[in-house]
C-alpha cells in the first residue's frame, strides 16, 4: 500500500503482541479478544475515521484501510472493520462514536431497517458481522416519511441471534421490534445504502487482500521447508507453478483493492475534522503505539450522539469509485476461492488440520466474499453499468484514471 | 512478509489524460477517414506504412527517448496511454510497434553511435519495422540453444544458420539478432551469445514465409548464408548478451498490449447484449469488465515502477501471466455468454465475426514473448522458490 505508515506499523505491532494467529489458534479461550481491543481502543484505531470532536482519531481513510490490510495480514477475528465502518457512518451524519465494539449494517442486499414517524425503528438484519459481540449498532435506516437516516442503537435492546460465519466469527440476525435508538440523524446527501455497500465492499476488499499475502507467504514458506522425495517441495515445478498462480491471484487483489481504497480516499470530501487540523489542536495522523498517541476519549461519560453536525458534503462516489469498489470486491472476491484453493492443495493435510494457522486465513476469506454484497451481487450491478452504458462507454469508464 | 508483491494505486496523470483526449480524437478522425477499421486490423493491428509515418509526425513513437535521437523526453506513462489507445482502437502499428518498445531501447541501451543517429530518428518517424530474432529451430523459449554463428572476419562478422517464427521478417527493415559467437562455457551454458542488428537488406539474408493457422503470414523462417554484419552492429558485450538480455523485458511483458489484444470482443459482447441483459448476461459482463479493471491495475502499477526507475521483473511476469491467460479466455467467455442472444439480433454478425477471429489467434497468446511456463518460471525465482 502507498502509505506503509506509522499507523500501518502500529496496527501490526498491536496484531502481533495479541492476535498473532498463531498463539490465538492455541488459546484456550477468548480471553485474548478483550486484551487486544483495549489496545486497539487505547491507539485509536477502532475508531480512526470519526473525527477528534466526535470522539474518534480523525485519521485519514488511507490510515484506516493500511490497518485493515495488517488485520486481514494476521486474520485478525475482531470487529475492526465494523467498528471503522459504523464510526465513519456515523460521522457522515454528525453522531459522536461511543466507546467499545461496534457492528454496522446493514450488509446484506435487500436487508432494510424502518424508522417509524414516531421515532422507533424496525426490521430485520439477516446476517450482520459481529453483531454479537458488539455494546452498539450503527444502522443506515429508511424513513417511513422517505429518505434516509443514521441510528446508533444500543446491541442490548436489540434481539440478536446467535450464529457464525464459516470462519466461526460472530454472524448474527438482528431484530428490532419498535426500539428506540440512541440518536438518529438525517443521512447527508450521498451517504446511503449505495455508498455504504461501496464503502463496506472495499473494506472487505482490503482485509481478503491482507490475507491473501499472508496465505501466499505461508505456502511459500512451506513449500521451502517440506521435504518430499528427498527436496523441498519448493523445488518441483508442478508446486512452483502452482505457487506463481498463486502470486497472480495476490497481485490481482493488491492492485484492485488498493486501488479502490484509494478511490475512495481521494474521492471523499475533506473530512468533516478538517477543522481540528485549522484549530491547530491535529497535524497528520496521529496514531502511534506505544505510547498512546491518539487522544483518549474524553472522560468516561462521552456524551453519545450528543455533539458535532452533519458533514456538509456528499459522499461523492461517483462511477469511477462504484467500478473501482465493485471490480475489487468481484476480482478480490475470486482471487479468495482461488487463492485459498492453491494454498491448501500446496499444504496438503497439515493445512486442513485444526492446529494449522492456514484455515484461521482461508476461512475468513470465504466468510469475507459474502459481506457487503459477494462477487456475483456486484458483478451483476457492474454489468448492468456497463451496458447502459454501451460498448463505446466501457473504455472511457475504465481508462479514467 | 517475506515475498512482497508491489502494485500500488498508480494514476496516470493530468498531462497523461490529456494527451489521452488528443489520441482519442486523431484516432476517431482517421477511423472517419477510413484510415482504418477497429475490426480490420488484427493481430497486433496491420501494418500501414502511411498510418506510422502519420503517428511518427505527431511525435507518438519513441516519445521517451532522447530529444537527439527524434525522442520527446516524455514520461514512460505517457507512452503508455498512447500504446493503451492504439490498442483499443486496434489501429494498423505493426510497422512501428516492435521498434518502438523494444528494439529501440535495447538500441539506445547498446548501440553504437553511428547505429543510435542512423537509425532511433528513422524509428521516431515511424519509417522502420523490426524483427526480433531469437527462435531458431532447436531454440525457443530456451534462448541459451541458439546456434546460428556469427565468426569474426575482417572488419565485422559472417552470420549462418536459422532463425525461425520470425515476426514481421518479411517487413522488416532491422532484426536484433541473436547469435552464437563462442561456444558455452562450462560454468556458464548462457555465455558465448552476442546481439547484433541486422539490416536486413544485406546480401545472404533470406525470407522465407510460414503461413498461420489463422491464415495471416506473420511468421517466416530466416536464413542466414555469410551475411556480413559490420563490427559497429554489435550491440553491448560480445559473448555477453545474457547479461543484457532480461531487464528490458519488464518493459516487454507488462504493457496494456498484454491483456488488450482481444479487447474488440469484449466491446462487441457488450454491443451484443444490448442495453438490458439478463441477469446470466449481467453477471458475466460484470466479471470481466473486473478483471480487466484489475490487470489495468496493475498494469499501469507497473509501469509507474518503471517510470520511476525500478525494475519489477516479478511484478512484469506476473501481468504477462494472467493478462495473456485473461485475453486467451476472453473469447471463450464471451461467446458462452453471447449463447441466448437471439440469432437476428443486430451486431449479431460482427460479433461472430470478431470473435472467430479472436478464438483462432487466442492460442498465440500465451506463447509470444515468453510463454507462460516460462513466466511460471520466473515468478517462482521470485519468490525463492528457485
Amino acid at each position: 500500500m502507498a502509505r506503509d505508515s506509522i499507523v500501518a506499523e502500529t496496527a501490526a505491532r498491536i496484531f502481533s503482541d495479541f492476535c498473532d494467529p498463531q498463539a490465538v489458534n492455541r488459546a484456550p479461550d477468548e480471553g485474548w479478544k478483550a486484551r487486544a481491543w483495549t489496545a486497539l481502543e487505547e491507539a485509536g484505531l477502532a475508531l480512526a475515521w470519526v473525527p477528534e470532536s466526535q470522539g474518534g482519531a480523525g485519521a485519514e481513510l488511507a490510515d484506516g484501510f493500511a490497518v485493515l490490510r495488517q488485520a486481514g495480514r494476521f486474520a485478525v477475528a475482531l470487529p475492526v472493520a465494523e467498528t471503522l465502518l459504523a464510526g465513519w457512518l456515523l460521522s457522515r451524519a454528525g453522531i459522536s462514536s461511543p466507546r467499545g465494539a461496534m457492528s454496522c449494517g446493514p450488509s446484506r442486499q435487500g436487508d432494510r431497517i424502518v424508522l417509524a414517524k414516531g421515532g422507533t425503528l424496525g426490521g430485520r438484519l439477516r446476517a450482520n458481522p459481529f453483531a454479537k459481540e458488539a455494546t452498539h449498532l450503527a444502522l443506515l435506516v429508511e424513513r417511513e416519511s422517505g429518505g434516509s437516516a443514521v441510528a446508533l442503537v444500543e446491541a442490548s435492546v436489540a434481539r440478536i441471534e446467535d450464529g457464525a460465519s464459516i470462519a466461526g466469527d460472530a454472524l448474527n440476525a438482528v431484530r428490532l421490534d419498535g426500539i428506540r435508538p440512541l440518536a438518529v440523524k438525517d443521512a447527508p446527501a450521498g451517504t446511503d445504502r449505495e455508498a455504504l455497500s461501496l464503502m463496506g465492499a472495499t473494506v472487505r476488499s482490503v482485509q481478503m487482500a491482507g490475507a491473501l499475502e499472508a496465505i501466499l507467504d505461508l505456502s511459500v514458506a512451506y513449500a521451502n521447508e517440506r521435504v518430499a522425495f528427498e527436496r523441498p517441495i519448493a523445488k518441483f515445478q508442478a508446486v512452483q507453478h502452482n505457487l506463481a498462480r498463486l502470486a497472480g491471484e495476490v497481485a490481482a487483489a493488491i492492485a484492485a483493492a488498493g486501488s479502490a481504497a484509494d478511490a475512495i480516499a481521494t474521492a471523499s470530501p475533506p473530512p468533516l475534522w478538517g477543522r481540528d487540523r485549522e484549530g491547530g489542536t491535529l497535524h497528520g495522523p496521529p496514531l502511534g503505539y506505544p505510547p498512546r498517541l491518539i487522544p483518549p476519549h474524553r472522560g468516561e461519560g462521552n456524551p453519545v450522539g450528543a455533539s458535532g453536525e452533519g458533514n456538509p458534503l456528499a459522499a461523492g462516489f461517483d462511477e469511477g469509485v462504484f467500478l473501482e469498489a465493485a471490480s475489487a470486491k468481484i476480482r478480490v472476491g475470486e482471487a479468495a476461492g482461488e487463492g485459498a484453493a492453491i494454498a491448501h492443495q500446496v499444504l496438503g493435510a497439515i493445512g486442513f488440520t485444526k492446529e494449522h494457522t492456514l484455515h484461521r486465513f482461508t476461512r475468513r476469506l470465504w466468510a469475507w466474499r459474502d459481506d457487503f454484497g459477494n462477487e456475483s451481487v456486484w458483478a451483476v450491478k457492474l454489468g448492468n453499468l456497463v451496458a447502459a452504458k454501451g460498448a463505446d462507454g466501457l473504455w472511457p469508464l475504465l481508462a479514467a484514471r | 512478509m517475506t515475498t512482497e508483491l508491489t502494485f500500488d494505486p498508480v494514476r496516470l496523470p493530468p498531462e497523461c489524460q490529456r494527451l489521452r483526449a488528443q489520441v482519442q480524437a486523431f484516432l476517431a478522425e482517421e477511423m472517419e477517414a477510413g484510415t482504418f477499421s477497429p475490426h480490420g486490423g488484427g493481430i497486433d493491428g496491420a501494418y500501414s506504412a502511411e498510418f506510422s509515418r502519420k503517428i511518427g509526425a505527431r511525435g507518438w513513437i519513441g516519445m521517451t527517448w532522447p530529444k537527439q535521437y527524434g525522442g520527446q523526453e516524455r514520461s514512460f506513462l505517457e507512452r503508455y496511454v498512447v500504446t493503451e489507445e492504439f490498442r483499443v482502437a486496434n489501429a494498423p502499428v505493426r510497422l512501428h510497434f516492435v521498434a518502438d518498445r523494444q528494439s529501440g531501447p535495447v538500441l539506445l541501451k547498446y548501440g553504437t553511435e553511428r547505429v543510435k543517429a542512423g537509425i532511433l530518428p528513422r524509428i521516431c518517424r515511424g519509417e522502420v519495422c523490426f524483427a526480433i530474432g531469437m527462435s531458431e529451430p532447436n531454440s525457443g523459449s530456451d534462448l541459451f540453444a541458439a546456434k546460428t554463428k556469427a565468426t569474426k572476419t575482417e572488419g565485422g562478422w559472417l552470420i549462418n544458420g536459422t532463425k525461425v517464427w520470425t515476426s514481421n521478417a518479411h517487413q522488416a527493415h532491422y532484426m536484433i539478432g541473436l547469435f552464437r559467437t563462442s561456444p558455452p562455457t562450462k560454468e556458464n551454458r548462457r555465455h558465448g551469445l552476442t546481439q547484433f542488428v541486422v539490416d536486413m537488406q544485406t546480401p545472404g539474408i533470406t525470407v522465407n514465409p510460414i503461413y498461420q493457422m489463422t491464415g495471416q503470414h506473420d511468421f517466416n523462417e530466416v536464413v542466414f548464408q555469410d551475411a556480413f554484419m559490420p563490427d559497429d552492429h554489435v550491440l553491448g558485450e560480445v559473448d555477453g548478451a545474457w547479461k543484457q538480455a532480461t531487464s528490458e523485458l519488464a518493459y516487454e511483458r507488462s504493457g496494456p498490449e498484454r491483456f488488450l489484444e482481444t479487447y474488440y470482443v469484449l466491446a462487441e459482447l457488450v454491443r451484443v447484449l444490448g442495453e438490458k441483459p439478463d441477469t446470466r448476461g449481467a453477471e458475466g459482463l460484470g466479471r470481466l469488465v473486473a478483471q480487466l479493471h484489475a490487470l489495468r491495475r496493475m498494469s499501469v502499477s507497473v509501469a509507474g515502477m518503471l517510470h520511476a526507475g525500478k525494475e519489477p521483473v516479478v511484478e512484469a511476469a506476473i501481468v504477462k501471466d494472467v493478462g495473456t491467460i485473461w485475453e486467451q479466455k476472453l473469447p471463450h467467455r464471451a461467446r458462452d455468454l453471447a449463447a441466448f442472444v437471439e440469432e437476428g439480433s443486430a451486431n449479431r454478425a460482427t460479433f461472430e465475426e470478431q470473435l472467430q477471429f479472436a478464438t483462432l489467434i487466442a492460442p498465440k497468446l500465451t506463447i509470444q514473448g515468453g510463454t507462460t511456463e516460462i513466466l511460471r518460471g520466473i515468478i517462482a525465482r521470485g519468490l525463492g522458490l528457485r
